[in-house]
C-alpha cells in the first residue's frame, strides 16, 4: 500500500482515505486542505491604508481566503487563494492589489519591503 | 398470471426474477425498459402498482440515468436493484464503471442480448461481455429457476463488507427471459430472511458525513483501483459461501461452475447460460450410447472461477468452449479466459455460437462432440453459420 518509485511520501490521512471502499473520505481525514497549490501566476496583496473594511473581498473570495475578525480584514490565506483576482476585482478602493507570486508579503499580504520578514 | 402448479409457479425467468426482487424488497429500483428485459420491470411495475412491495420506483430518461440514479440510491443507504439488457447495458457500461469503483452494491438483472449493428432483440453474451471488465460481479443463470435462485444470493454477494461491487444476474434474452417453465419460489420471509437488512460502512445518508466520488490524483488512483480490484477477486470465495449457505438452507446449490456427467469423460463443451440446458440433453444421449462425453457450465464469470476449472477440466482429453459472443481480433472471452489459467493438458478447441439469437439445436452440440473426435481444427469455429460450418470433416 506504500507508494512507490516517484512517488512522495504519503501522508496518513491519505492513506486511511486510500484503505476505505471506493476512497471514502471522512471529516478530519484532511487535516488542512492546501487547494492554493494549484495557484499559477498573481497573488493578492493588500495596502491597508487603502483598506476600509468594507469586506467585499471577504464576501466574493470563492475559497474562505480572505480572512477577517470581527468585522476587520485580517489579511489573505494563502493555502486556499486560487489566484482567481475576484478580490482585487471588487475592492472599490484599490488596496488590493495582484502580485508576482516571487513578493514577498507580510502576514496581511502587504508588501514587504526589500529584505524584510515573508510570511506569505 | 402465474398458474400454481404442485408447488411450483410457471413463470418465465423475467416474472421468476421480478418475483426475487418482490420478496428482497428493494428500497429503490430505478429503470429504464429495453426488450428483453421488459418482463422484469414490466412484473415489478405492476407489484409495486398492487401495493405488493413498497420499492421507490425511479422511471428516469435513459438507463445512463438509471445507473446514474442507482449509484447515488445504493450509496445513500437504500438496498437498489435496476435491470437492463443489451444497447441498455452499453449505455450503463459507463456508469457501471463508477458503481464499481465507488463500490456500490447494486444488484442488476440482465436479459443477455446482442449489440447492434444489426440492430437485433434476440439473446447472445455481447452485452455481458461489453461489461466484462467493469470490475462488477457478473453471473450467468441456465433457465428460470437459476435467474430466480442467484437474484436471490446476489445482494449477500454485493453487500458483503468484503466485495461492496455491483453484481450483474445474467439471463439469455428470450429463452429464458420470456420462456414459462416451473419454478419453486421461497416464501417471502425466508428470502427477507436470507438477504437481511441493508448495511454498508458509510452510507451518505444519516448521521456519519463522508465525501465520496472525489477525484484522486495519480498519488490515490491506483492504490484504491487495486483494493478495488482485490474486492471483485474476494467476491469468488463470498460467492462460494452464499452458495453453500443458499443450499443448505433451500436445498438448491448453485456453484461457480456446473460439472454434469464430467466423470471419465474423455471430451466436455464449457459454455455459459441456457444452452447448458440443450447440451445437457445431448450428453444423456449421447452418454446412453456408451460416448464419454461431459458438459461444464460457468456460472460466476467475473470473478472467472479458474481454480474451479481447472478441476472440472483435470481428467479431461479434449474441450469445446463454446462463446456466445466474441472479441473480434483476438480470441473470443470465455475461451481466453479459460485458456490463460489453464495448466491441465486437455486440448482447447474454440467455438462461437448463437449470435443475434441464432438457434443452438440440440445436433449443433452433436456436431461439436463428434469434431473433438476429430484433429484440431485452427482457430475460431463458428457453429451453425451458414456456408460457413460445412467443414467437411463431420
Amino acid at each position: 500500500m506504500l507508494p512507490g518509485k516517484g512517488v512522495g511520501p504519503m501522508s496518513s490521512e491519505r492513506q486511511s482515505a486510500i484503505l476505505r471502499p471506493g476512497g471514502v473520505v471522512l471529516p478530519g481525514d484532511v487535516a488542512r486542505p492546501r487547494t492554493g497549490g494549484w495557484r499559477t501566476g498573481a497573488k493578492p496583496s493588500v495596502d491597508l491604508s487603502l483598506c476600509v473594511d468594507c469586506l467585499l473581498c471577504w464576501i466574493h473570495c470563492p475559497d474562505t481566503a480572505v480572512q477577517q475578525r470581527q468585522g476587520v480584514f485580517q489579511g489573505f490565506d494563502y493555502d486556499l487563494c486560487k489566484g482567481c483576482e475576484v478580490c482585487a476585482e471588487v475592492c472599490p478602493t484599490g488596496a488590493i492589489q495582484m502580485v508576482p507570486e516571487s513578493t514577498r508579503l507580510d502576514q496581511h499580504g502587504a508588501i514587504l519591503p526589500e529584505g524584510g520578514r515573508q510570511d506569505g | 398470471m402465474a398458474r400454481t402448479m404442485q408447488g411450483f409457479e410457471v413463470l418465465t425467468g423475467g416474472e421468476a426474477t421480478a418475483h426475487a426482487m418482490r420478496q428482497i424488497r428493494p428500497d429503490v429500483v430505478p429503470i429504464y425498459p429495453i426488450t428483453p428485459q421488459t418482463p422484469i420491470i414490466q412484473t415489478f411495475s405492476r407489484f409495486v402498482a398492487d401495493g405488493k412491495v413498497d420499492t421507490v420506483l425511479l422511471q428516469v430518461e435513459s438507463e445512463h440515468s438509471a445507473m446514474s440514479a442507482a449509484v447515488g440510491a445504493a450509496l445513500a443507504g437504500a438496498r437498489t436493484m435496476t435491470a437492463t439488457a443489451s444497447q441498455g447495458l452499453a449505455l450503463m457500461v459507463e456508469v457501471l464503471y463508477i458503481a464499481a469503483g465507488l463500490r456500490a452494491p447494486v444488484v442488476m438483472a440482465v436479459g443477455n442480448r446482442a449489440l447492434s449493428a444489426p440492430i437485433n432483440i434476440h439473446g447472445d453474451h455481447s452485452d455481458g461481455m461489453l461489461a466484462r471488465d467493469s470490475g462488477a460481479v457478473q453471473v450467468f443463470a441456465e433457465n428460470a429457476q437459476e435467474a430466480y435462485d442467484l437474484m436471490v444470493m446476489a445482494p449477500r454477494i454485493a453487500e458483503h463488507p468484503a466485495v461492496l461491487l455491483p453484481v450483474l444476474v445474467g439471463q439469455d434474452g428470450f429463452s429464458v427471459t420470456h420462456s414459462a417453465e416451473n419454478v419453486a419460489l421461497l416464501r417471502d420471509e425466508e428470502v427477507q430472511d436470507f438477504v437481511g437488512s441493508y448495511e454498508i460502512p458509510y452510507p451518505l445518508l444519516g448521521d456519519r458525513p463522508s465525501s465520496q466520488g472525489l477525484f484522486a490524483m495519480p498519488d490515490a488512483y491506483y492504490e484504491i483501483k487495486v483494493r478495488q480490484i482485490q474486492a471483485l477477486e474476494a467476491a469468488e470465495q463470498v460467492f462460494a459461501d452464499v452458495a453453500r449457505a443458499y443450499a443448505l438452507r433451500f436445498g438448491r446449490h448453485l456453484g461457480a461452475v456446473e460439472s454434469y456427467r464430467m466423470d471419465g469423460a474423455e471430451r466436455a463443451i464449457v459454455l455459459i447460460g441456457s444452452t447448458a440446458g440443450t447440451a445437457k440433453d445431448v450428453v444423456d444421449e449421447l452418454r446412453e450410447r456408451g460416448e464419454r462425453v461431459g458438459l461444464v457450465a460457468v456460472r460466476l464469470f467475473r470473478p472467472f472461477p479458474h481454480q474451479a476449472l481447472e478441476d472440472a477440466l483435470a481428467t479431461v482429453g479434449r474441450v469445446a468452449v463454446l462463446d456466445r459472443a466474441a472479441a473480434p481480433g483476438t480470441l473470443p472471452p470465455l475461451f481466453a479466459d479459460i485458456r490463460a489459467g489453464y495448466h491441465g493438458t486437455a486440448e482447447l478447441r474454440s467455438y462461437v455460437y448463437g449470435l443475434g439469437g441464432r438457434d443452438t439445436a440440440p445436433e449443433d452440440i452433436a456436431k461439436v462432440y463428434r469434431d473433438l473426435q476429430l484433429p484440431a481444427h485452427a482457430g475460431i469455429r463458428y457453429l451453425g453459420l451458414l456456408g460457413e460450418d460445412q467443414h467437411g470433416e463431420s
